[in-house]
């Protein structure tokens, strides 16, 4: 009785890598299980279910992981996988000194990442902070590449409910396909759980048919594994469309076990639930091998269903530099000079 | 299999086993095995086993042209002088281990005292290009003389990253020949060792890593030839290539693939002795001459210069 979200392949009016306005496409979602709509009930509940998840198994987590990066991908195959990482790619700029100029030429980058091979896949989305969502999606205008903009005082997210929201409806208001949420880190590790639920919440009644929530952990700053897999629920309780390890600006970011740790929980709230929940590492993957592993243990840990735009991308900004390289260098035969790819 | 003498420290009764040394590859200043996980074994002069060595593949020549071009920018930016001052201590560093270097050479095949002059002319000859390397701007400069208000002048500057195939038949020697000169005119290299001399080659990495050349400014991988040269000549991220120690059935083949990414290709018209004179071609051939106009202000009316 699983039934997906709309996948964009299976709306046979669209083309495969142009979900158009999926939040607004996604029928509501069926009501929850009932021992899942009831773990919300109260803090002591909440915590009850939060702290009843199994236990992480680091030794055999990241075991795994070294196994999984073992994978030998070559030839057609390997092309294939550097085809659908940059199709994954959410291009993103996260500075203080983003001028106007700067996010138009990262959004001609997302149109077009390879000139000189016009054969080269458009990426996912391009990532800015809100008051750029504007400049971006103008440059974007008609094509496919969403904007995503981050927002809720983001990276820190410490401010108040009323700014978080606000921040969002900035977003939301200059045009942004999708929201990236950073949960309240010194909440969750006070022990509020509740708090941070509330909060995914209302930022999720927010975008809800406007745009897509990705509600970042931050696991960098989350200590454990048994805290990320308890904020990948508090996320997926909350409503989140994705599930998003980092802000980018806290080492570590996103690695192997810790996607590990995602994947596994948006495969156990599809299993229980029936909806499926999209995953996006960011920060720290820069390279196409790199990259390839994360595919391999999306297609290991979750299942081939994850391995499309629409349910996994990653959040880089190098990443497409070397993949664009990577790529030349399969078509040519020989490895590319990097000063002939627009760097950034 | 028989093992060679270099691992002579073991007894001839058997009491005690030799212990043979596995050479890397020298990539961005650390000693990292083949990506691909391959070996070769090295013989000496008499078949027998002398070591195994790193048989290094396409990725690890990839690798080494990002470390090369990582170390580019920094050994670039150094002064000609600090250049020189890190050349004349891989010299000094060669020296203090003068006689594992000619353990090492007699273990090829050479006599103990042809050895030891190899290693003692493989130092002068590091100690010749540390004096050049502050002196190549006056001797390949020039100021020029124009009829215009301008200031012309000339400089040498670092082409980038050289791939050098370094010679057969002179184990150290050989290699230095072709080394001190891309070292001293501030290029980085990705050198490919002559495949029955990785451990020359190899231990030599270790007195670089030693001696105050930042990392990834040279990089030496041993190998196949035959396998590495055409990834090495293809690569665009390479600048110039040195095919001295090019096999004469490849050399056209890489000149062509060098041709695809225009490179600097040098090959030398006869057959090298590298006892003579180094003389100045090698340290003009990886070298760009740069010429800059330099407006020495408007002409007044009266004629000459404004200021």
């Amino acid at each position: 009785m699983t039934t997906y979200a709309a996948r964009p392949d299976q709306a046979p009016e669209t083309a495969p890598a142009a979900p158009p306005s999926t939040a607004t496409a996604t029928p509501a979602p069926p009501a929850l299980p009932s021992h899942l709509a009831g773990a919300t009930a109260d803090e002591a509940t909440l915590r009850r279910f939060l702290f009843g998840l199994p236990a992480v198994d680091p030794v055999g987590l990241e075991q795994r992981s070294a196994t999984l990066a073992t994978r030998s991908i070559k030839k057609a195959s390997k092309l294939a996988a550097i085809d659908l990482a940059i199709s994954m790619v959410d291009l993103t700029t996260l500075e203080g000194a983003d001028t106007p100029g700067k996010v138009r030429n990262l959004a001609r980058k997302a149109l077009a990442p390879d000139p000189a091979r016009p054969g080269t896949p458009q990426v996912a989305a391009v990532c800015v902070y809100p008051d750029r969502v504007a400049t971006a999606a103008d440059e974007l205008a008609g094509s496919d590449v969403k904007v995503a903009s981050v927002a809720t005082a983001f990276p820190s997210g410490r401010s108040s409910l009323e700014v978080k929201l606000a921040d969002t409806r900035l977003a939301l208001e200059s045009g942004a396909d999708e929201i990236d949420m950073v949960i309240d880190r010194g909440a969750f590790l006070a022990g509020q759980y509740g708090l941070v639920l509330e909060q995914i919440r209302a930022v999720k009644a927010e975008c809800a048919g406007r745009a897509r929530l990705k509600v970042i952990l931050e696991t960098g700053e989350l200590a454990t594994y048994d805290n990320v897999r308890r904020a990948c629920w508090l996320a997926l309780l909350g409503g989140g469309d994705f599930l998003k390890t980092s802000t980018g600006k806290v080492n570590p970011a996103a690695t192997l076990p810790l996607v590990q740790v995602l994947l596994q929980a948006v495969r156990d709230w599809r299993d229980q639930t029936g909806q499926q929940v999209a995953v996006k590492p960011a920060g720290g993957i820069r390279t196409t091998k790199d990259a390839i592993r994360h595919l391999v243990a999306v297609n290991e840990v979750a299942g081939p269903e994850w391995l499309d735009p629409h349910w996994f991308r990653f959040g880089a900004s190098s990443l497409l530099d070397d993949l664009v390289l990577q790529r030349r260098a399969q078509l040519d035969g020989h490895y590319a000079d990097p000063d002939t790819v627009a760097l950034d | 299999m028989r093992i060679g003498k270099s691992a002579s420290a073991a007894n001839t009764d058997g009491s005690r086993l030799g212990v043979p040394k596995t050479y890397k590859l020298y990539v961005g200043g650390a000693f990292p095995r083949s990506e691909s996980g391959r070996t070769y074994a090295v013989r000496d002069a008499e078949g027998g086993f002398w070591a195994n060595a790193a048989l290094a593949s396409r990725k690890d020549v990839r690798d080494a042209v990002v470390a090369a071009r990582k170390g580019a920018r920094a050994w670039a930016k150094a002064t000609p002088y600090n250049r020189g001052q890190v050349v004349y201590r891989v010299a000094e560093m060669l020296d203090g281990r003068r006689s594992d270097f000619a353990d090492l050479l007699v273990t090829g095949g050479a006599d103990r005292d042809a050895a030891l002059a190899e290693v003692d002319a493989s130092i002068d000859r590091l100690v010749h290009h540390a004096g050049w390397t502050d002196k190549l701007a006056s001797v390949l400069g020039s100021t020029n003389p124009v009829s215009a208000p301008y200031f012309s002048y000339s400089a040498p500057e670092p082409t980038g990253v050289v791939g050098v195939l370094a010679p057969t038949g002179s184990p150290l020697l050989g290699l230095v020949s072709v080394l001190a000169p891309v070292l001293a005119t501030g290029n980085a290299s990705v050198v490919v060792a002559a495949q029955p001399d990785a451990c020359v080659a190899i231990a030599f990495a270790e007195v670089l890593a030693t001696s105050d050349v930042p990392d990834g400014v040279v990089n030496v991988l041993t190998g196949s030839v035959a396998e590495l040269a055409p990834v090495l000549a293809a690569h665009g991220d390479v600048d110039a290539l040195d095919l001295t120690g090019a096999p004469a059935e490849l050399r056209v083949e890489l000149e062509r693939a060098a041709a695809d990414t225009v490179k600097r290709v040098f090959v030398p018209r006869t057959a090298p002795d590298w006892s003579a004179e180094p003389g100045l071609a090698r340290l003009r051939a990886f070298l760009e001459i740069k010429t800059v106009w330099h407006p020495t202000g408007a002409l007044s009316l009266s004629g000459g210069g404004g200021y």
